[in-house]
């Protein structure tokens, strides 16, 4: 749950081993852990290391010139105002793996948040109902993208490209023309406007870093029984303990008043949608990294016709990916409407999309496909949301702060590009 | 040598667009042999090893394995049989590690969740029977490996499924001498255990050196297979270069014999 702002730790590709015979052996000292990393981000595989500098630079930055920066209130709006494009640039991060883009999914998160709100409003459906629906319908338009890419044969640019302007006119008519329908439904407004209770807080907490110390002391002994490489117990504590840490400063920040007049209404607690997000995060790593769907995702990215020759349907993983980025884009539609507390021709326009893009690939996800995380699209949608929050505290247009975004976004693509240059010349 | 050939190819076509690759191929393998498959750059060798292993389909002919007429489709059906094969081109993804890329698209599993702990061991016990102790770690990128390191992870890959069928596409073409002579003998360890191993090589002395029988192409067609004892080098690059080598190889203009 505090997982937007996990601790960035070297992270070994799980057998983190250095030792002689083929790595099948013994427990890797820290020094040669710390070694393998720097070598690795020498080596042009940077990481999330850009990302988490930025993140850190940029807070500095900002609290240094407005100490509003950091109050309790604007720390949970920072979260909220993020969540949307974070869920968006989540299901973005299963394309760009593949090499692939989806121009489209700012508007499909627009769709998706249409037809919630005309099922909600309009037609009185359970707030699950709509919801279900909504998704359903990001699932189909992935459907459609990603045989439109895979079986035909159609560039994924030019697909979602058309997608992106067909979709702004499926959203004005689903619209009629404009109209902005207001959600009333109590449940999908308290995603994105609601807290939860500091106690539910702490809990959550408590059982997020009781799990997953858990998993890896269990996956350390499993492997040291058997023989194989573990990662030294000292990185494992400061993994642990530094989940816990900033879990614990950020729960605290958050159970804060920050309400401006206590008496009319108290604002206090871990908004809901970071657990949501968390709980897309957990998913969405454990589908990448923990299974052979992932696995083939990566392959594909990286190599389709080794990919191919290994026996792994390539259109099926192009299809897949392209429905999970939809359907996250629908969640991603949803938490907007949430946020809005109304759905309009604009919901998923202007810039969610640039700004998805941007979070996942300052985050550190490639554009050239095969390298990429979930968690990527968190520290990138923080980074994100920090510079349009931290220059709109500054006082400056939505000019400038687009500007910004943009040049950042094309540092990072540059970043990328480079780093690539570097592994491939190895 | 042994009787009956594990793998039998006859009278395979095979075309890309106009253009005709292979012609009325025949091919035999057998177990416990090296068979190698020579020919001259462009003569088909790859392309025959790659409908073998179901990457291309073939036109026409017939596939035999094991005594049975099969039709390979898909590499997994070729897997599923117990053809493995090293291609030329490696087909391994950069951005994979070692243990990633021997399993790949066919992972362990554990439920849902990959077992990463018995893939590392059966990749680890692979690379130790193979002794190959040049890898540091079998958890980093492929990308970060040398040209004989890919080629002996690529080759891991093929025998580390119990495979009854290897075939190896010019597997030394990059490799230093001593990767080189290590590459061969394993490939000949391969054979000993009672393997079908195909080997595709330009080097005369490799050949000689390794394998039980040679088949030559020549432009796509089958010119001879013959046992190694049989034959000499210069009889063999005969083959190679004119597809006829006194009384071995293509009649003249067109059709096979021999
Ligand atoms: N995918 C393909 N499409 C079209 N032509 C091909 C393809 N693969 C191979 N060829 C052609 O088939 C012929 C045989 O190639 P190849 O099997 O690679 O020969 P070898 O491995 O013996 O050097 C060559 O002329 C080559 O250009
Ligand atoms: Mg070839």
């Amino acid at each position: 749950m505090t997982a937007a702002v996990a601790p960035e730790k070297p992270e070994l590709p799980r057998g983190p081993g250095t030792s002689k015979k083929n790595g099948a052996a013994g427990t890797a000292s820290m020094r040669s852990v710390a070694r393998n990393y720097v070598d690795r981000v020498r080596g042009g595989e940077l990481g999330a290391l850009p990302a988490v500098l930025g993140l850190i630079v940029l807070c500095v930055f900002f609290a240094a010139l407005r100490p509003v920066f950091l109050s309790e209130l604007n720390f949970a709006n920072l979260l909220t105002q993020g969540a949307g494009s974070i869920a968006i640039a989540m299901g973005l991060v299963f394309v760009l793996l593949l090499g692939e883009i989806d121009l489209s999914a700012g508007y499909a998160s627009g769709v998706c948040a249409a037809v919630l709100a005309i099922l909600l409003t309009d037609h009185g459906w359970p707030w699950y109902g709509a919801a279900g629906a909504a998704i359903l319908t990001g699932t189909v338009i992935g459907l459609l993208l990603g045989v439109l890419v895979a079986k035909i044969g159609i560039p994924s640019f030019v697909v979602t490209l058309a997608a992106f302007l067909g979709f702004q006119g499926i959203v004005l008519m689903l619209l009629k023309e404009g109209t902005n329908i207001s959600i009333r439904d109590q449940t999908i407004l308290a995603v994105a406007n609601n807290n939860l209770s500091p106690a539910l807080g702490w809990v959550l907490l408590a059982v997020s870093v009781g799990a997953y110390a858990a998993i890896q002391l269990r996956q350390n002994r499993n492997r040291r029984r058997r023989g194989l490489a573990t990662a030294p117990f000292t990185l494992l504590a400061v993994r642990i303990g530094g989940l816990a840490v900033l879990g614990a400063i950020a729960v605290h920040l958050l159970n804060q008043e920050r309400s401006r007049n206590v008496i009319v209404d108290s604002l206090k607690g871990v908004p809901i949608v970071v657990p949501v997000i968390a709980v897309l995060l957990v998913a969405g790593t454990f589908l990448l990294q923990r299974t052979s769907f992932g696995l083939h995702i990566y392959a594909v990215g990286g190599n389709a016709e080794a990919a191919r020759r290994a026996g792994i349907n390539v259109a099926a993983i192009r299809i897949s990916a392209f429905v999970i980025c939809s359907s996250l884009a629908a969640v991603g539609g949803i938490i907007a409407a949430s946020r809005g507390n109304s759905v309009d021709p604009n919901t998923g326009g202007s810039n969610v999309l640039l700004l998805a893009v941007g979070a996942a690939v300052i985050g550190g996800t490639s554009l050239f496909g095969g390298r990429g995380r979930v968690v990527d699209a968190v520290l990138g949608g923080m980074v994100v949301a920090v510079i349009q929050n931290g220059m709109g505290l500054m006082g400056y247009s939505s000019g400038v702060k687009y500007a910004v975004t943009g040049s950042v976004l094309l540092v990072a693509a540059g970043v990328d590009a480079l780093s690539r240059r570097r592994a491939v010349q190895r | 040598m042994t009787a009956t050939p594990i793998l039998r190819l006859r009278g395979i076509d095979k075309s890309f667009g106009a253009v005709q690759v292979l012609h009325d191929v025949s091919f035999d393998v057998h177990p416990g042999e090296v068979t190698a498959l020579v020919g001259d750059n462009g003569a088909g060798k790859s392309t025959l090893v790659k409908c073998i292993g179901g990457i291309h389909p073939f036109d026409g002919g017939e596939y035999w394995f094991e005594n049975e007429q099969v039709q390979v489709h898909s590499p997994r059906d070729a897997a599923a049989m117990g053809v493995e094969i090293v291609y030329q081109d490696l087909a391994l993804c950069d951005n994979l590690d070692i243990v990633q890329n021997m399993f790949l698209g066919r992972e362990k599993r554990r439920g849902l969740v990959l077992d990463d702990a018995t893939m590392e061991e059966m990749a680890a016990q692979t690379l130790e029977g193979l002794s190959v102790r040049t890898v540091k770690s079998i958890r980093q990128q492929v990308s970060s490996l040398s040209g004989g390191q890919r080629q002996t992870v690529a080759i891991a890959k093929a025998v580390l499924w119990n495979s009854k069928v290897v075939i190896l596409d010019e597997p030394t073409a990059a490799l230093g001498v001593a990767q080189t002579a290590q590459v061969l003998e394993l490939v000949r360890r391969l054979a000993d255990n009672g393997l079908a191993v195909v080997l595709i090589s330009h080097n005369m002395n490799d050949v000689f050196a390794v394998s039980d029988r040679i088949a030559a192409l020549y432009l796509g067609r089958m010119a001879a297979q013959v046992s190694t004892s049989d034959v000499t080098h210069s009889q063999i690059v005969e083959l190679i270069t004119s597809g006829r080598s006194g009384d071995l190889g293509l009649a003249h203009s067109n059709g096979a014999t021999a």
